[in-house]
């Protein structure tokens, strides 16, 4: 005989077929979870500071003697999403190369960190920068003069970057 | 003449409080709490940036709705499209009409009633079941004139489930007339003085009206028509702007509503818990209905609670669930309750 097995009929006991005690104890449940402590964050005003680990928006590192970017363009050959473009000069310091022009476009980024993988000099790192509105599709592509950050602001991921990488 | 103009002023000033205090208290002040008491449900905060709490995020909804743009579908008809969202609040506001707040009051030689239309209206509770029932046109009409499978599977889903479950919820009604023997609410509730609540005389009764106007308002557990997760919106999902806004609010004006008539039918409407000489005051007095009409709104508010805490603990049934429970489990008891209320009325007497 072609019979169902194993139905909800057959597997629940008489108390949960009357359903209503088994949604008395369910609302038990929620009425709890109304008086335990919120995990809300209220934005705007308390901030969320990431850890080292956290990749934000790809910045140059600026140390006390300059740029450290050589412009050798690996980054922008490895990132996936091709979204930096470098374009090199020479200069008369040490490091005889720099980048005359350096932009990341943050509208193409996708926050992989690649370009920071593949540096040789350390130069692009991710930031902790999280908040990255703009309004128009040209602020979206990040020029030198907003993309290199002193470095006592990106211990952190030196840091976690000496550890790990 | 001076008679009739004053009873039709005094109908104008009535309608006008009630229907704001309604909308403020049902409309607005309910999407508040719903949105609050998820919040917390689930751990999270809510809505506090609009005003004291968010306590105005419900009118920057509503502001919201009105700037959006209206879209009807091409291929919609557009008389039914447009008339389905004004049939459902219009409806879920009518009702207002016949319920009564609280007992009349005395104004110089007069007698003034808490209610929209003066004289109370004998056949109440008929009349807010008739009316409620038509509410099923709006969500019907909707659903077919959207031209849209979702929003038609929507229709027909609420159209079935509001017809089978009126039928236990007319049935479960009629134990309290039975106790009552009045159809008239004012008298009703009259009838359940201190705690003479009909619950206690009528918990099965309860229980299935309780389980119907969940089904009847179209709230979790059964939610059907708008079952996101299948339907995407329900009938609703072709609506846009302020013609979405207007179901959203006769959902909720609704839902104060079943609240406003559990409370009236089963939890002593109005009455005071102590005699009112007790603290003073005298029967037919102003301040006496006053209190009386804040105490029913409480008693609502906090049905309206339950209503919401229910619909963010208890997952949705499913179609065959809700049809077996609609007429196998509740239409039975009903009958059930109607019968053993009658034969002990009847030894009683
Ligand atoms: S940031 Fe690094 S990888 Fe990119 S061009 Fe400069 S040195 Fe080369
Ligand atoms: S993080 Fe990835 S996508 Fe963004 S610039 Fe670097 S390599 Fe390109």
């Amino acid at each position: 005989m072609n019979r169902i097995e194993n139905t909800e009929h057959q597997r629940l006991t008489f108390w949960e077929k009357l359903y209503l005690p088994e949604i008395a104890k369910g609302l038990g449940i929620t009425l709890r979870q109304m008086f335990k402590p919120k995990f809300t964050r209220q934005y705007p005003e308390e901030r969320w500071e990431p850890t080292g680990s956290y990749r934000g928006r790809p910045v140059l590192v600026l140390d006390e003697d300059g740029e450290r970017c050589v412009a050798c363009g690996l980054c922008s050959r490895v990132c996936p999403a091709l979204a930096i473009e470098v374009q090199a000069a020479e200069t008369e310091r040490e490091k005889e190369r720099y980048p005359e022009k350096f932009e990341i476009n943050m509208l193409r980024c996708i926050f992989c960190g690649f370009c920071e993988e593949v540096c040789p000099e350390e130069a692009i790192v991710m930031s902790k920068d999280y908040e990255l509105v703009f309004t128009n599709r040209e602020d979206g592509i990040l020029g030198k003069d907003k993309l290199l950050v002193p470095i006592h602001k990106l211990q952190d991921r030196l840091e976690f970057l000496r550890e790990y990488k | 003449m001076v008679e009739w103009s004053f009873l039709i002023i005094e109908f104008l000033i009535k309608a006008l409080i009630i229907l704001t205090l309604i909308l403020l208290i049902a409309a607005a002040f309910g999407v508040y709490l719903e949105r609050k008491i998820s919040a917390f449900i689930q751990n999270r905060i809510g809505p506090n940036r609009v005003g004291p709490f968010g306590i105005l995020q419900p009118f920057a909804d509503v502001i919201k709705l009105f700037l959006k743009e209206d879209i009807t579908p091409y291929a919609a008809d557009k008389f039914f499209h447009r008339i389905a969202p004004v049939i459902s609040l219009g409806v879920a506001f009518s009702v207002y009409a016949v319920i009564p707040f609280a007992d009349p009051f005395k104004y110089g030689d007069k007698l003034i009633y808490f209610s929209i239309t003066t004289p109370d209206v004998n056949i109440g509770i008929l009349f807010i079941l008739a009316l409620t029932s038509v509410g099923v046109y709006g969500i019907t009409f909707a659903g077919w004139s959207s031209n849209n499978k979702y929003s038609l599977l929507g229709g027909l889903r609420s159209s079935a489930q509001m017809i089978s479950y009126e039928l236990s919820m007319g049935l479960s009604i009629v134990g309290v007339l039975l106790v009552a023997q009045t159809l008239s609410l004012q008298e009703i509730v009259q009838k359940q003085a201190l705690w003479n609540w009909n619950i206690f005389y009528q918990p099965l009764g309860f229980i299935v009206f309780l389980v119907s106007a969940f089904a009847e308002t179209n709230r979790a557990p059964f939610d059907l028509p708008e079952a996101e997760p299948e339907l995407v919106g329900g009938y609703n999902t072709e609506y846009s702007g302020m013609k979405f806004g207007m179901f959203f609010l006769a959902e909720y004006a609704n839902m104060f509503t079943s609240s406003l008539i559990i409370v009236l039918l089963f939890f002593g409407g109005w009455n005071l818990p102590i005699p009112p000489e007790w603290i003073g005051l005298e029967p037919g007095s102003f301040w006496l209905s006053l209190i009386q009409f804040c105490i029913l709104i409480f008693k609502t508010l906090l049905m309206v609670f339950f209503f919401i805490w229910v619909r963010w603990s208890v997952p949705r049934f499913r179609y065959d669930q809700l049809m077996y429970l609609g007429w196998k489990v509740l239409l039975p008891l009903a009958l059930i309750n109607l019968i053993v209320t009658s034969i002990v009325i009847y030894i009683l007497k």
